[in-house]
């Protein structure tokens, strides 16, 4: 099952970029790991329930009340760039 | 050969909450950029969500007002991409598991045509930030102060087979969330926004591919849309080629549609339970507690007020036209001891509906409130005042804060109905003018008129009109 | 005196009794970092100026009358739990000047009971290795032996403890990061069940298996620091609500009645003989201390590996996506175009492990193999969790190796990341069941020494610390340091 990993999409996927010389090596690493998931195919798992969590809780609700300042001068000190009180970006295109 | 238009509409609903969806900021519109985006709605390094209340209240109230089942779980899921107004690189969203499964929304169209419309879910999501297009010197400003903002996601089954079904339906929902105090309903602002997939077929053949347009923001344009669309499908596989699936932005300038830089199929979005939430567990006691709570919905009320008040569909329909509307008539009646609901629902209707436009008001910043409004009512049935004079009494209450009574008795406006006083001016009117009356009584009715108005001026407008006539009637035919 | 060799417990004596205060202490702990971490390299930063100034703190709370337990100690926080205004780099080049604008839950609760920080220890980048190799830092070295590796990813944590450059320390353990390191150095820690320590402000792996702990010389350290850092927090839907249980009420408990499990799995295959010596010591020990030996099976125990590195990954690939230049971290230079601001940004802020779990997440939850991948994981997952609670029908407490040998040298395994990912079999398990487990000093194989884990029923942390604090009562293991920090 474990097909050959395609790392152009995965990173894609990832926002990561690849150099050309590092795709073989890195897709050599990652087909292994995927190959450790092999074995999960041949356990039986009829009638589980997959388990997101590990203590059947549910979720709390928080009551509807503002309690949140602005902190956005603050906040935004670490900011790699920002203008006006707005984070810049590379021009948004759509 | 015969097209047919297939219409799913999907709708974003900003629901009415103080605060966001999964943090305790604000939800304010119009505040300055990232003022009320805090450290969760920035997706600061090991921040984490708590879900708001008031959100899984609203959408409880939503889904027993569609008839639909609320879900007893529902789960947030991760809906996984990069983009600049999405901080987290992922939004979360309810995925498998929505909050509202099924529903149906009844729409009416020209001619008095009726049709329910299916819905197939309604689910709970975060709102992105918003990208701001002013030029930074080639650059994009991101204000995430929207980040956040909760929504509830409302899909309806592919049944809609116009563009007037379409707007029909979007109007219906947009009225149903407001009433049920969900959601502002505010177009401008996006807090109620359409996308549309639409595609045509052969009628009774299979569905044909669609296009999705997103984020409509008027009815208007959400016909002219579909309109332009449905144009734009036919002439395609007319002439021999395949509509592609897509995703198509609607330029109400050039009143087309065009498509937006295709990401959809590039798209992988990697959905998954949310490990930072847990399932959301709606239990029958939470639904009780809202049911408890749920304004009474406008099909029934307007039902409710034709047989409750004896009024016409249309007066009806004006008066459930909004919560406040509706409330502020039956306050109205309820304090005028519903003698004459008619009369109250003309004055709501009609004097006040005019000066609340003249004045861009909406009724709940109405000058005169439901209560006073009462007030003024009460003195036309039961004859203190005409109708005429009490239109002068409103205008006076409109800039002041004094009651109806107060302003009757500080202007000597009540009414003259003792019928010897009455009869008197009537006398002293017909003295006053002999060749009038000789006219009148050679044959010229038309003059009766003259002589009410005479009459009328005589009394300042305080005479009880009905009882002008009689008398009138009565005295020149001496 | 020797303030690096006494238990935490014994120096919070000393403060108690007024023979030491706390500026001292901080002094004496500061002094000794300055002198022998650039041997060891656990701390990424030393926050010296501010260790004082909180000591000076505490004295003044102390001198007003305060008498708690933890008042004016000296603390080591792993560089995983934001601190304000300190950077808290989670050993990655993308936060490397990353000054966190709040403080995480776990370090305002210390900080509110007076503790004073020392410093931010290393750990292997986003808490993503065992063996502190993967830190943009530099790796960090076993006090033990500086050629082999200290474990991780709280391997700075660990090494810091055994290097006696502080008297306790926090960590995370995501699939044995507090577990795995303690044992390699020769320290006690305990990864608390899911839900008692708030994740607020804790940097995420993957949000359904991490859970922050405290790392020291002994059970009754961890108790008392674990008692300061657990609780419910309302900024983390995964908290547990009510009460925490008393950890350090019953620490002296006698062990009669006990029963502890042995998992025939855990002894199998690629365990070492030293380690398997040192576990079955252990068990006798127990056995002399009043508990009874019980034969248990977790037969999934096999699937634990890539069940976890099918999840932990696709939890990390979608945790690691809000690094991407726009509002904190790294940012490359001049960025041509939006997808090059994302791509370069990360390839330039994240190594090479953290990069490899991001693409294998997106690969399992990717469309076509989310099912067979990231769903079955989770089902296996929850056989994972049933056979913990079937072997609980027999005992009490699990007891088996942490790791399948001592540590490793340095480089040892970094090119086989499949070999590394498979040493973690002994400590994932209790990750993907969400359980309690605390790692302790049992042995030495040659200079390095061997550690052990106790392995309890969800909130049974008492039971395991009353366990090892016995255990430690009757050893001395614990008391061990290495000679050349002495």
């Amino acid at each position: 099952m474990s097909d050959h990993i395609d790392v152009h999409k995965v990173a894609r996927l990832g926002a990561l970029a690849i150099g050309a010389d590092e795709v073989g090596a890195v897709g050599q690493k990652l087909n292994a790991i995927v190959g450790l998931f092999d074995d999960l195919a041949a356990i039986n798992t009829d009638g589980i329930e997959p388990m997101a969590h590990p203590l059947d809780q549910v979720q709390r609700l928080r009551v509807d009340v503002v309690i949140e300042k602005d902190i956005h001068q603050y906040v935004q000190q670490i900011a790699p760039r920002v203008e006006a009180g707005l984070y810049l970006v590379p021009k948004v295109i759509e | 050969m015969t097209w047919e238009t297939v219409i799913g509409l999907e709708v974003h609903a900003q629901l009415a909450t103080k605060t966001k969806i999964f943090s305790g900021a604000s939800t304010a519109f119009g505040a300055l950029p990232n003022t009320q985006a805090c450290l969760v709605d920035l997706g600061m390094p090991g921040v984490l969500p708590v879900l708001n209340k008031g959100v899984v209240d609203m959408a409880i109230r939503f889904g027993l007002a569609v008839g639909s089942s609320v879900a007893e779980k529902s789960v947030f899921a991760r809906k996984n991409y990069f983009y600049p107004d999405l901080p987290k690189g992922y939004q979360i969203s309810q995925f498998e598991l929505p909050v509202v499964i099924g529903g149906q929304i009844h729409i009416e169209l020209d001619g008095g045509v009726k049709k329910t419309i299916n819905l197939t879910r309604a689910h709970l999501e975060e709102d992105a930030g918003k990208s701001l297009h002013e030029d930074f010197e080639g650059a994009s400003g991101i204000d995430l102060n929207r980040a956040g903002t909760p929504l509830l996601e409302i899909v309806s089954e592919p049944e809609m087979r116009s563009p007037a079904e379409a707007v029909a339906y979007a109007k219906k929902l947009h009225e149903l969330v407001q009433y049920l105090g969900i959601c502002d309903g505010n177009m401008q602002e996006g807090s109620f926004r359409v996308d549309a997939n639409i595609s045509v077929r052969k009628v009774g053949a299979e569905l044909g591919t669609r296009a999705e347009i997103k984020n409509v923001n008027s009815f208007k344009f959400l016909e002219r849309a579909i309109m332009f669309e449905v144009e734009r499908q036919i002439d395609i596989i007319e002439a021999g080629g395949a509509v592609v699936q897509e995703t198509r932005l609607y330029d109400a300038a050039k009143d087309e549609t065009r498509s937006m830089r295709s990401k959809a199929d590039a798209m992988d979005y990697r959905y998954f339970p949310d490990p930072d939430l847990l399932p959301l567990i709606i239990t029958p006691a939470m639904i009780e507690k809202v049911k408890g709570e749920m304004p009474e919905l406008p099909d029934a009320k307007r039902t409710r007020f034709i047989e409750q008040y004896k009024l016409s569909d249309y007066d009806a329909m004006v008066l459930t036209g909004s919560r406040e509307i509706a409330d502020y008539y039956e306050t109205v009646v309820a304090a005028t001891g519903a003698k004459d609901p008619k009369i109250a629902a003309n004055w709501v209707m009609g004097e006040l509906n005019a000066r609340l436009n003249a004045d861009s008001l909406d009724v709940s910043e109405s000058p005169v409130d439901a209560s006073r409004m009462a007030g003024l009512v009460a003195r036309i049935l039961d004859n203190t005042i005409s109708g005429k004079i009490a239109k002068d009494v409103f205008e006076i209450m409109w800039t002041s804060t004094d009651s109806a009574d107060a302003i009757i008795e500080a202007k000597g406006l009540k009414q003259i109905t003792d019928v010897g006083a009455i009869a008197a001016m009537v006398r002293g009117v017909i003295d006053q003018f002999p060749e009038q009356l000789a006219e009148y009584k050679g044959g010229r009715d038309k003059l009766f008129g003259f002589f009410v108005g005479e009459v009328m001026k005589a009394t300042k407008g305080k005479a009880n009109p009905g009882q002008v006539n009689q008398i009138l009637k009565d005295e020149l035919a001496k | 005196m020797n303030f690096h060799q006494m238990s935490m417990v014994q120096l919070a004596g000393k403060l108690q009794d007024k023979s030491v205060s706390s500026v001292e202490l901080t002094q004496y702990f500061s002094d000794r970092m300055a002198k022998y971490d650039d041997q060891i390299n656990g701390y990424i930063t030393k926050t010296t100026e501010l260790a004082m100034a909180q000591a000076q703190a505490a004295d003044a709370r102390r001198a007003a009358g305060e008498t708690g337990l933890l008042l004016g100690m000296p603390l080591a926080h792993k560089d995983i739990f934001c601190t304000q205004d300190i950077i808290t780099t989670c050993a990655s080049k993308m936060l490397a000047n990353f000054k966190a604008p709040y403080n995480a839950t776990v370090v305002e609760k210390l900080n509110a009971v007076g503790m004073v920080t020392l410093g931010k220890t290393n750990m292997d980048e986003f808490a993503m290795g065992s063996t502190t190799e993967n830190s943009a830092f530099g790796v960090t070295r076993n006090p033990w032996d500086t050629r082999a590796v200290p474990g991780g990813s709280s391997g700075g944590a660990a090494a810091v403890l055994a290097a006696g450059l502080a008297p306790i320390a926090t960590g995370t353990d995501t699939g044995g990061s507090i577990r795995q390191p303690a044992a390699f150095c020769g320290v006690t820690g305990i990864k608390p069940t899911y839900g008692s320590v708030s994740r607020y402000g804790m940097i995420a792996y993957a949000s359904s298996l991490d859970q922050g702990g405290p790392m020291g010389k002994t059970a009754e350290d961890c108790a008392h620091l674990l008692a300061a850092m657990a609780g419910f927090d309302e900024r983390d839907s995964t908290s547990s609500e009510g009460e925490r249980p008393d950890y350090v009420g019953s620490l002296n408990a006698p062990l009669t009645g006990l029963k502890v499990g042995l998992p025939k799995e855990y002894f199998g295959e690629g365990l070492s003989d030293e380690v398997r010596a040192a576990t079955l010591a252990t068990a006798a020990e127990l056995e002399k201390l009043g508990a009874t030996l019980v034969d248990v099976s977790l037969p999934n125990t096999e699937h634990a590996v890539p069940a976890y590195y099918v999840i932990a990954p696709a939890e990390a690939s979608s945790n690691l996506s809000r690094y991407d230049g726009v509002r904190f971290g790294h940012r490359c230079d001049n960025p041509k175009d939006l997808n090059d601001l994302y791509t370069r940004s990360r390839s330039e802020g994240f190594g090479a492990e953290v990069k490899r779990r991001i693409m294998v997440g997106a690969y399992v939850l990717s469309a076509g193999y989310y099912d067979a991948y990231y769903l079955k994981a989770q089902r296996v997952r929850r056989l994972i969790k049933e056979d913990f609670m079937q072997a609980f029908e027999a005992c009490d407490v699990i007891l088996g190796p942490v790791a399948p040998t001592p540590a490793w040298k340095l480089g040892e395994k970094t090119s086989d990341p499949t070999a590394m990912y498979l040493a973690d079999i002994y400590t994932i398990p209790v990750n993907l069941a969400g359980l309690p487990a605390i790692a302790m000093p049992a042995g030495f194989a040659g200079a390095l020494p061997i550690g052990v884990q106790l392995i309890g029923n969800y909130f049974s942390e008492p039971r395991l610390l009353n366990v090892a604090h016995q255990f430690q009562q009757a050893t001395d293991h614990h008391t061990k340091t290495p000679a050349a920090w002495a």
